[in-house]
C-alpha cells in the first residue's frame, strides 16, 4: 500500500482569514518571530501496491476535479515514503 | 409555470423558496437530489442550506449530485435558474457562475436584515425592480465572501453581471460588495442573501424578496 499526498492551500491572493486569526493569536502565546500563518487542507489517499506514475495521475485528476477549487486554490501531490 | 426546487441533504430553505414560488403564483415542484428527471419545470432554484454537510467547500459534492448534471445542460440552454446562498455556492462549484464564496472575512456566522442595491434588472430574476432600487432581505451565512481574480472581477463588472451589491459597510469581505452575478445570458443568477425570506412582512424584514420569484414568472410568460 502506498499513500500518495495532497496538499491544497488558498491561492495567496485569496484572503485567508482563517490563517489571519491564527496568526494573530500566536505573539499571544508569546511566538513573536512569525510573520504569517496561512491555514490549507492535506489530504491522504491510499492506494494498492506502489504509487506508480498512472496512480499519482489519477489522484491530480481527482485533485483538480474535486480537492481543491482551482478558481481560489492550488495543489501539490506528494508521496509520503 | 412549473419551477423546480431541488432538496440536497441539508438545504435548509427548500420549503420556503417553495412557499415564495407559490406565493408568486407560480407552481413550485420539488426535486431531490438524486433525480435524473426535471419533471418538465420551467425553471429552477438551487436553495439555501449546507447541502453534504457543506464538507471540504460549500457547494463542492453538490455539484456532482444526479441532478445537477441536467439542471447544467438546461441552464446552459437558457432555462432560468437561481441559487440563494448555498444555491450560489454550488453554481460557483459547478463554473456556471465565476468566482467562489469563502469564509467571511470576520469569521462570524453573520445573520442580519441586509440592504442591497440591486445593479442589474435585465436578467430574468430581477427584471421586476428598477435600476439602482435598494431592497433589504435576509443575509445568513458562514462562507459569503465573493472573492475572484482581478481579470474575472473586470469581465464582471464591464459586463454588467453584478445583480446586486452590499449597500453601506461590507459585511464579509466580498470584493466589489458583490452580493449576487450573472452569466452573460442573464438566465442563471446567483444571490448570497435570501430573497425567499422577504415575502411577507409577517416572517421577513420587508416584502422586497417577492420580486425575484415575479420577476422569473412574468418573463416565461412573455417568452
Amino acid at each position: 500500500m502506498a499513500r500518495i499526498i495532497v496538499e491544497v492551500m488558498l491561492k495567496p491572493e485569496i484572503l485567508d482569514p482563517q490563517g489571519a486569526a491564527i496568526g494573530a493569536a500566536l505573539p499571544r502565546l508569546g511566538f513573536a518571530d512569525f510573520i504569517s500563518v496561512r491555514q490549507g487542507k492535506r489530504f491522504e489517499i491510499e492506494v494498492e501496491g506502489v504509487a506508480t506514475p498512472e496512480k499519482i495521475a489519477e489522484v491530480k485528476r481527482a485533485a483538480e476535479l474535486l480537492l481543491a477549487n482551482l478558481v481560489i486554490e492550488n495543489f501539490s501531490v506528494s508521496v509520503e515514503e | 409555470m412549473r419551477i423546480g426546487v431541488v432538496t440536497f441533504p441539508g438545504s435548509l430553505d427548500d420549503r420556503d423558496a417553495a412557499r415564495a414560488i407559490r406565493m408568486a403564483g407560480g407552481e413550485a415542484i420539488s426535486l431531490w437530489h438524486k433525480d435524473h428527471s426535471l419533471k418538465g419545470i420551467d425553471a429552477v432554484v438551487l436553495p439555501g442550506g449546507f447541502s453534504y454537510g457543506d464538507y471540504l467547500r460549500c457547494g463542492a459534492i453538490a455539484r456532482f449530485a444526479p441532478i445537477m448534471d441536467e439542471i447544467a445542460s438546461k441552464a446552459k440552454a437558457g432555462m432560468p435558474l437561481l441559487g440563494i446562498c448555498n444555491g450560489f455556492q454550488v453554481l460557483c462549484e459547478s463554473h456556471l457562475l465565476p468566482g467562489a464564496l469563502t469564509r467571511n472575512s470576520d469569521l462570524h456566522f453573520l445573520c442580519k436584515d441586509q440592504e442591497l442595491v440591486i445593479e442589474n434588472n435585465s436578467t430574468v430574476w430581477t427584471s421586476g425592480y428598477a435600476k439602482g432600487q435598494h431592497i433589504t432581505i435576509p443575509l445568513k451565512n458562514g462562507e459569503g465572501s465573493f472573492q475572484c481574480n482581478d481579470e474575472t472581477l473586470s469581465m464582471l463588472e464591464g459586463q454588467g453581471r453584478v445583480v446586486a451589491r452590499y449597500f453601506g459597510e461590507n459585511p464579509n469581505g466580498s470584493r466589489n460588495l458583490i452580493a449576487g452575478i450573472s452569466n452573460e445570458r442573464g438566465n442563471i443568477v446567483g444571490l448570497m442573501p435570501h430573497p425567499e425570506h422577504a415575502i411577507e412582512e409577517l416572517t421577513g424584514p420587508s416584502t422586497d424578496g417577492m420580486a425575484f420569484f415575479t420577476s422569473v414568472l412574468s418573463s416565461m410568460v412573455s417568452s
